[in-house]
């Protein structure tokens, strides 16, 4: 059976990952890539490689970030054999802390909750005690946390490089500096793709990853992709000597030495600036969780938007219209690179059988009067 | 929280900055001014009020006249905010700085940046080595601490801050090792095109003939002409090797001054996004304002150097231009005084830019020692990336300096890019064979200046 | 880095005591250096001890300050237990402690303590 070729809209963690995971199957690839001065959600990505809590009341969904974890090995090993770079993966396990008892209550019922999902996701809430034992830097306020022997996390800069070039080593086609302003189905059952400056490319199957573009490319091929931007702000220190050795979900030393610390959730439209508020809301909330941060200097904030779907999971679905035509959209697409590369790169490109109840995944699932959805987290 | 609110908020104690406040104190708006140092000046009358006499001989005529804007200044009723650190200019026109340990914030109703000029980038092999520091930076040395080299000093570079340390330093009995000149012939020639519109600049002209003629009279020995600049040494700078007349030559030296003109200190107005166009004559960044300075309708108005080098009397004249279009949108000013008042401001600023051209002509560094050719030299300092390691990036299909920081953290360190950017922006033009304003600066973000997360905390 | 080989490098510059300043003294690497009051940290060591002041974090490369300016980074030192500090923008002051600053600022999980106490 000859491959058919696979033109893949959009180059950041999602795109590129399924394309490497269709092209390493077997598939030839194109693949379209906006330039420097596009959104990029993937340049402002946190890095953690996260499972617990994931998927809290969606156990399709944290049967899929369960899977990922396990996949993260494999792609790092990869990459650094493909693309000869280093992604910097450490899966140590990560810590969540917690401010108040009635968090740490919250907290302890949804990863019971999760707890058996797949293969498991082993969970251990940790008093302050307890903590204090584990993360010796935790200041007075700490109410206590969660820890996951699970949870990891990498360089997502150096993912998105590493995959490029892999990508380029695997001879895959990859045009940058291109922005997809429409796509359509052709008569000959292919898709074609148009930029915004006139050029065109076509093949048998498209997948659409294009981040905030897709809720207007999708509906063009038939798939509801209701995405919005969600503003986070992070900011980064100067390079410290180690002392943090673990993942935490709003702080993280990285390879460099560099603490990242996280987090804003804002609804602001396309304003991926800072702000003073959020900036100092951060400050503090570091201090809080690990005083002996008081005297690291802060280099650098940045706003990044998140491409949320109404629940803050993912949308993956081949449209019941246009067979051959896929999207895939997802706000941790760090956490679940694994998947995406060996699990939907072979699908779509029509190497694969689709993944097992793939269809929890289908973004008409917004569209039930029904139900209504929250993609707080 | 309650932020201090005022008409004007100035950024910078500069010739701009402090013209600005000067001016706009005389329409009756109140006025804050904001600077890292603990007395006005800027770089360029740095510790004019507290020199000795011997110190404002060695210095200058021109120094010693920042003196009178400095108790004009003073004088004024400005509100002076010494020892402040500006890490964010918001477009909401609040100021967030950094004084006496913890953050603070104020609220303007117009803001004038003026945070004029620092020295140019010089990455030649050995650049980074202890010893080796701007020829400005030798001049901020003599001003705040009356420091002067101890032992031979060798000087290298173009530019009139070169020369005019080099006289400061005869001045004050300093030995002169060498001053190792890189302008060359073909520059004379070029900047003589701009001779006639230069002569009206006549006395600065005759300024800077004078000092090179000084140089050769008191025998310090000039290697006019110079290329292929790049200094040797294990940990700390040892000597300066050089062409000169198609020979290699060597002058040995612990401590080796470098200039190659000065360039505009731009992170606020990147940082604001503020349009910027690439200056081919000035070969730096230039933020796009209006004729007063204003970025688009913004209530920001940048004076001074930041706009483009203009030296410190254009300078002024820009920061009281700012200031005066600040007091009509204000309402304080009406037309007609306004437009008189202008009247006479620009025809000074004219006067004072007529020998930009020359200069830019005649002092335009060198391609080799702006786009370093050899790439073991590290173009950013911070993070240690080499210009090999750039041109590998956009080998890679990197097309500008952000995705650079990507691939390999350059302009990611402290200096957020400041002593990088310039070169990193030429040398990925060259690699790509664009034109540099195809390729763009880095995305600057806050803090402006670094702040500590407990000084962030604490904010009053 | 050899230290004791760097300190007996001369200084870089020198200044003539003004018969009016007020001196103050500072501590650098536990060694005593006068100063006149009013000058930078950079401008104290650059007239008192010798290059490097610091090794940095990526390559502990030696290096020493450049702009003088607050715009290169270069000048970071520990001032008063402080890890990188701009000396070119601090003025000195009596009794001040600074040490080299070797790599990347550490975080004495130690002070958290003295936190504590405050």
């Amino acid at each position: 059976m000859s491959k058919e070729e696979v033109l893949v809209v959009g180059g950041g963690v999602v795109g590129a990952a399924i394309a490497f995971g269709a092209a390493r199957a077997g598939a030839p690839v194109v693949l379209l890539d906006e330039g420097d001065i596009a959104h990029r959600a993937s340049r402002g990505n946190f890095g953690l490689v996260w499972m617990q809590s994931k998927g809290s009341g969606f156990p399709r969904y944290a049967r899929w970030c369960r899977d990922a974890v396990d996949f993260w090995p494999r792609l790092a090993q990869e990459l650094q054999e493909l693309a000869g770079v280093d992604v910097h993966l450490q899966q140590p396990g990560g810590f969540w802390i917690g401010f108040s008892d009635a968090e740490m209550q919250a907290r302890a019922a949804m990863l019971e909750e999760l707890k058996d999902i797949g293969p498991g996701i082993p969970y251990e809430m940790l008093d302050r005690a307890e903590l204090k034992r584990r993360l010796p830097a935790i200041g007075p306020t700490v109410a206590g946390g969660s820890f996951c022997p699970l949870d990891g996390h990498v360089n997502p800069l150096k993912l998105l490089h590493a995959l490029h070039a892999a990508l380029k080593a695997l001879g895959v086609r990859v045009h940058a500096g291109v922005e997809v302003a429409r796509v359509s189905r052709r008569q000959d059952g292919g898709y074609a793709a148009e930029s915004r400056d006139g050029r065109s490319w076509h093949a048998p199957r498209l997948v659409l990853a294009a981040g905030l573009g897709n809720k207007t490319l999708a509906a063009q091929v038939g798939l509801h992709a209701p995405v919005e931007p969600n503003r986070g702000q992070v900011l980064i220190t100067e390079r410290l000597e180690p002392f943090l050795h673990h993942p935490t979900n709003k702080a993280r030393q990285t390879n460099e030495g560099t603490v990242q610390l996280g987090y804003s959730i804002e609804d602001v439209g396309f304003d991926d600036g800072t702000t003073v508020s959020a900036i100092e809301w951060i400050a503090r909330r570091a201090l809080a969780t690990f005083p002996v941060l008081s005297e690291a200097r802060l280099v650098r904030a940045w706003g990044a938007l998140r491409v949320m779907t109404p629940d803050g999971s993912p949308i993956y679905q081949e449209s019941p219209a246009c067979p051959g035509a896929y999207v895939a959209t997802s706000h941790s697409g760090v956490s679940l690179a694994g998947t995406h590369a060996y699990v939907l790169g072979p699908w779509m490109a029509g190497l694969a059988p689709a993944p097992d109840d793939i269809e929890a995944f289908a973004g008409d699932r917004y569209l039930d009067p029904g139900r209504s959805f929250s993609h707080a987290h | 929280m309650d932020a201090d609110a005022f008409d004007l908020a100035i950024v910078g104690a500069g010739p701009a900055g402090l013209s600005a406040a000067i001016e706009a104190r005389a329409w009756g708006l109140s006025v804050a001014l904001l600077d890292e140092q603990a007395a006005p000046g800027g770089q360029i009358y740095r510790g004019v009020d507290a020199a000795s006499a011997e110190a404002r001989s060695v210095l200058g005529e021109d120094y010693s006249a920042g003196m009178e804007l400095t108790r004009e200044f003073r004088d004024s009723g400005a509100r002076h905010i010494a020892g402040a650190a500006v890490w964010n200019v918001g477009s909401d026109l609040r100021i967030d700085y950094l004084a006496q340990g913890s953050s603070h914030a104020l609220q303007a109703r117009a803001i004038v940046l003026a945070c004029g000029a620092m020295e140019r980038p010089f990455p030649i092999p050995g650049w980074t080595l202890p010893g080796v520091m701007g020829a400005g930076a030798a001049q901020i040395l003599y001003k705040n601490a009356a420091a002067l080299p101890n032992g031979p000093a060798v000087l290298a570079g173009c530019g009139p801050l070169l020369y005019l340390l080099a006289n400061q330093y005869l001045q004050a009995g300093v030995a002169l090792k060498a001053v190792i000149d890189t302008t060359r012939r073909f520059d004379y020639l070029r900047a003589a095109r701009h001779l006639p519109g230069a002569l009206l600049g006549w006395p600065d002209l005759r300024k800077g003939m004078r000092m090179i003629a000084n140089l050769r009279r008191r025998r310090v020995p000039v290697y006019a002409g110079a290329q292929a600049l790049a200094i040797q040494g294990g940990d700390h700078a040892e000597s300066i090797g050089f062409i000169h007349r198609g020979r290699r030559l060597r002058v040995d030296s612990a401590l080796i001054l470098l200039h190659q003109g000065v360039v505009p200190n731009t992170q606020f107005s990147w940082a604001l996004r503020a349009r910027h166009r690439w200056d081919e004559s000035q070969l730096c960044w230039v933020p796009e304002t209006d004729e007063h300075g204003q970025i688009e309708n913004t209530g920001i108005y940048i004076a001074g150097d930041g706009r483009g080098i203009v030296g410190a009397k254009a300078s002024a004249s820009q920061g009281r231009l700012a200031a005066l279009a600040v007091a009509a949108k204000l309402g304080r000013a009406t037309p007609q005084a306004c437009r008189a008042r202008e009247q006479v401001v620009r025809a000074g600023l004219r006067r004072q830019l007529r020998i930009r051209p020359l200069l830019d002509a005649l002092y335009r560094p060198a391609d080799a020692h702006r786009v370093p050719q050899d790439d073991a030299v590290v173009v950013c300092r911070c993070e240690e990336v080499t210009a090999g390691q750039v041109r590998q990036y956009a080998a890679l299909g990197c097309l500008g300096p952000n995705q650079a920081k990507t691939f390999g953290r350059c302009g990611m360190g402290p200096c957020q890019g400041r002593l990088c950017g310039l070169t990193v922006t030429e040398l990925i033009a060259q690699a790509r064979g664009v034109p540099a304003a195809e390729v763009g600066y880095y995305r600057i973000r806050p803090p402006i200046k670094p702040v500590t997360l407990g000084e962030l905390a604490e904010e009053n | 880095m050899h230290i004791e080989s760097v300190s007996r490098r001369p200084a870089l510059f020198a200044a003539q005591a003004r018969a009016d300043a007020s001196i103050v003294t500072l501590r650098f690497e536990d060694q005593p250096i006068r100063v006149p009051a009013g000058i930078s940290v950079a401008a104290a060591l650059l007239l008192h001890a010798a290059a490097p002041f610091r090794t940095t974090p990526v390559g502990a490369a030696p290096r020493a300050p450049y702009c003088m300016m607050g715009v290169c980074f270069e000048c970071l030192v520990e001032i008063d237990g402080r890890p990188n500090r701009q000396a070119c923008l601090t003025p000195v002051r009596d009794g001040m402690v600074i040490r080299r600053q070797h790599g990347a600022s550490s975080l004495p999980l130690s002070r958290q303590e003295e936190e504590h106490g405050r």
